[in-house]
């Protein structure tokens, strides 16, 4: 590999979030929750259902290597600050990852110094409510999911909740999340130790 | 109990009655958030006339609000009829806010301008004791909005003194001296408000509590210098420092340990999406200009920490919102910056959006520890017999400590002389006999 070809790597440097990214990424997240896109066909949307269900699992078991691997190479991770979700080129956000501040996260909660999960938190998420919308074409779908995190942590149980925006592309014959948008119903609003993966 | 605060705050530590006593942190609620000055609000947030933002001045719920003739106030949010809260919207541009109960209406100056059924009253309507009650003293240094109820607190420059120099330079590396406020990293911790505080220019906490951090940071980097990495090793040698600039304000000053230079911030800034596709555009399109626009994106290593409740670090407006004795809000309102001068062109977009992600990073991957450290003090202050905590790093040892003619302190990096000083300032309004005040329209 060149070094050329190593810088490139978007878990090592960050090319891809340019502001034409970020155009993109507002544009695809404005108003896609369309009557005459959603999807009736009920396999597709237990495919989609099946795989929500599946980065459910994987996070609650803390498998942050597999649910990685559900993610495109350039992904996005956004939990907006303000319940319209606004531009984050301009409003800063509970939570904005790309690929290489995802394994970021990962790798922090990994060094055992993470003192807000130290003890982990233990998790069951119910994921539900799942519509499947048409994109611009046959390769890419966008998913609306309610979530409901019930986390336990500090002795206590606390329920984290909200929707969550899916962008969906298919790649070489696979599903993976291109983008990811959480929204927490209380993303406004002050939160204790917001230090799990959404 | 009677409150003998002289035996509570002694030379090198403090009784845990101050975290956690409920009878202090009520007359806390007068004596600091009341009796002193405030912070409520920026001005970024209402700058046009009519524009109200809801915050609380101690537990106070108040309106913050720029009026017609651009005068700003901070009123009650309490109808004077039946005590209601008036406007229950976070923020918004209002002439008039009307009592959801039983729909009394009062302009934004506080004056009540009619009641439904008015003849129904057989005293005068119009007596200014119908007026919503506002903070007497209001004022504004540089956009930032501070609020007392205290008519004898001196005033806001003379309180503010020697701070005021971190205040203005945090603020005129920004075009125009300008900052706007982008929405918040909101936090809400158990514990009590002075555990933040306390660790607000804390740099002995740096390399533990941030170690995860600090590991994650560098985990990329050449040379492990991104961050805070300068804490590693002996921090007490390095050129940064810790200052007591007086009436309880403290400053924390890491940019002496950056390369004197443009793109000196920007070096050691860690990894931040879009930072290297921003980076190599800057500097093929500006070429030397590059590295100060980079620099406008980069957290400013300072913690100017102003008593009892902001404190401006990197980019953020950090402010302390006490909830209860045993919880508080911690606020990390976030900056972008405007063309004040027309000088940054068309670089600006992408300085405000690497500024919003670097403005994310420490709320994310260090915020998250300091407040779990500080709930398990909470929870280790339970324990009755054991009633002192210390802040006595520093105290006693020779030559560590220099006394400044300006009646500034300056120590090394993880002194905890700040939060001696601090606590003498915070005794000492403790210990006063505050007269506060309201006040309405004529």
């Amino acid at each position: 590999m060149t070094m050329a070809a190593v810088s490139q790597d978007p878990s090592v440097a960050s090319y891809y979030v340019d502001d034409a990214f970020y155009g993109a990424l507002v544009a695809r997240f404005t108003g896609w929750q369309d009557e005459a896109r959603l999807i009736g066909d009920y396999p597709e949307r237990d495919l989609f259902r099946a795989l929500l269900e599946r980065e459910a699992r994987v996070l609650d078991q803390h498998d942050y290597d597999s649910w990685l691997a559900m993610l495109t190479r350039a992904c996005v991770y956004w939990a907006p600050g303000t319940p319209q979700a606004g531009d984050p080129r301009t409003e800063i956000a509970v939570m904005f990852d790309d690929r290489r501040r995802l394994e970021d996260r990962i790798y922090r909660l990994r060094t055992g110094y993470a003192w807000s999960q130290a003890p982990v938190s233990r998790t069951v998420r119910l994921i539900t409510n799942v519509e499947v919308f048409e994109a611009e074409d046959a390769d890419h779908r966008m998913l609306r999911s309610n979530f409901l995190i019930s986390e336990f942590w500090d002795n206590q149980v606390r329920v984290l909740t909200g929707w969550c925006g899916h962008h969906m592309e298919k790649t070489d014959g696979r599903w993976l999340i291109r983008a990811k948008q959480i929204n927490l119903i209380d993303c406004d609003q002050c939160i204790r130790n917001p230090s799990i993966i959404l | 109990m009677s409150l003998d605060y002289d035996h509570l705050v002694q030379e090198d530590r403090v009784h845990r009655a101050l975290y956690t006593d409920p009878a202090i942190f009520a007359a806390e609620m007068s004596n600091i958030f009341g009796a002193t000055w405030i912070y409520v609000a920026h001005e970024s947030e209402i700058p046009n006339p009519n524009d109200f933002i809801t915050r609380k001045l101690g537990l106070r719920p108040v309106i913050v609000l720029r009026d017609a003739n651009d005068k700003l106030r901070v009123l009650f949010n309490r109808c004077t009829h039946r005590g209601t809260t008036l406007c229950r919207h976070e923020k918004g541009n209002a002439r008039a806010f009307q009592c959801p109960y039983h729909g009394w209406n009062f302009l934004n100056t506080g004056k009540l301008r009619g009641v439904p059924w008015a003849d129904g009253y057989s005293s005068d309507i119009k007596d200014p004791k119908f007026n919503v009650a506002q903070v007497p003293r209001v004022e504004s240094y540089r956009g930032f909005i501070f609020a007392t109820l205290n008519e004898a607190a001196p005033p806001l420059l003379t309180w503010l003194g020697p701070i005021t120099r971190p205040i203005d330079e945090w603020l005129d590396r920004n075009p125009g001296g300008k900052v706007f406020v982008c929405e918040a990293n909101r936090f809400k911790f158990k514990g009590n408000w002075k555990l933040a505080y306390d660790n607000s220019s804390d740099g002995y906490h740096v390399i533990y509590s941030h170690r995860s951090l600090l590991e994650m940071e560098n985990r990329l980097a050449d040379e492990s210098n991104k961050g805070m990495a300068y804490y590693k090793n002996s921090p007490d040698a390095l050129p940064m420092y810790v200052q007591y600039m007086g009436n309880g304000h403290h400053f924390k000053d890491k940019r002496p340990n950056l390369q004197p230079r443009p793109g000196g911030l920007w070096a050691i800034e860690s990894t931040h999406p879009g930072m290297e596709h921003a980076q190599d555009m800057f500097r093929a399109k500006y070429g030397e200009r590059a590295e100060s626009l980079l620099d406008l994106a980069g957290s400013e290593p300072v913690n100017v920490n102003i008593f009892p409740n902001l404190s401006l670090l990197g980019n953020h407006i950090q402010v302390f919102q006490p909830v209860s004795v045993d919880e508080t809000d911690a606020i990390w309102y976030g900056t972008r910056i405007e063309d004040v001068n027309g000088d940054i062109g068309d670089a600006l977009p992408t300085i405000n959006a690497l500024r919003m992600r670097t403005q994310e990073g420490f709320p994310n991957f260090g915020e998250v520890d300091d407040l779990a450290n500080f709930e398990q003090i909470q929870r280790g202050l339970q324990c009755p017999e054991d009633e002192w905590i210390y802040m006595n790093r520093g105290l006693g040892l020779p030559d560590r400590i220099k006394h400044n003619p300006d009646g500034t302190i300056t120590a090394p990096a993880t002194d905890e002389v700040f939060m001696r000083e601090y606590i003498k300032e915070w005794k000492k309004l403790m210990q006063a006999r505050p007269e506060l005040t309201i006040q309405r329209e004529p």
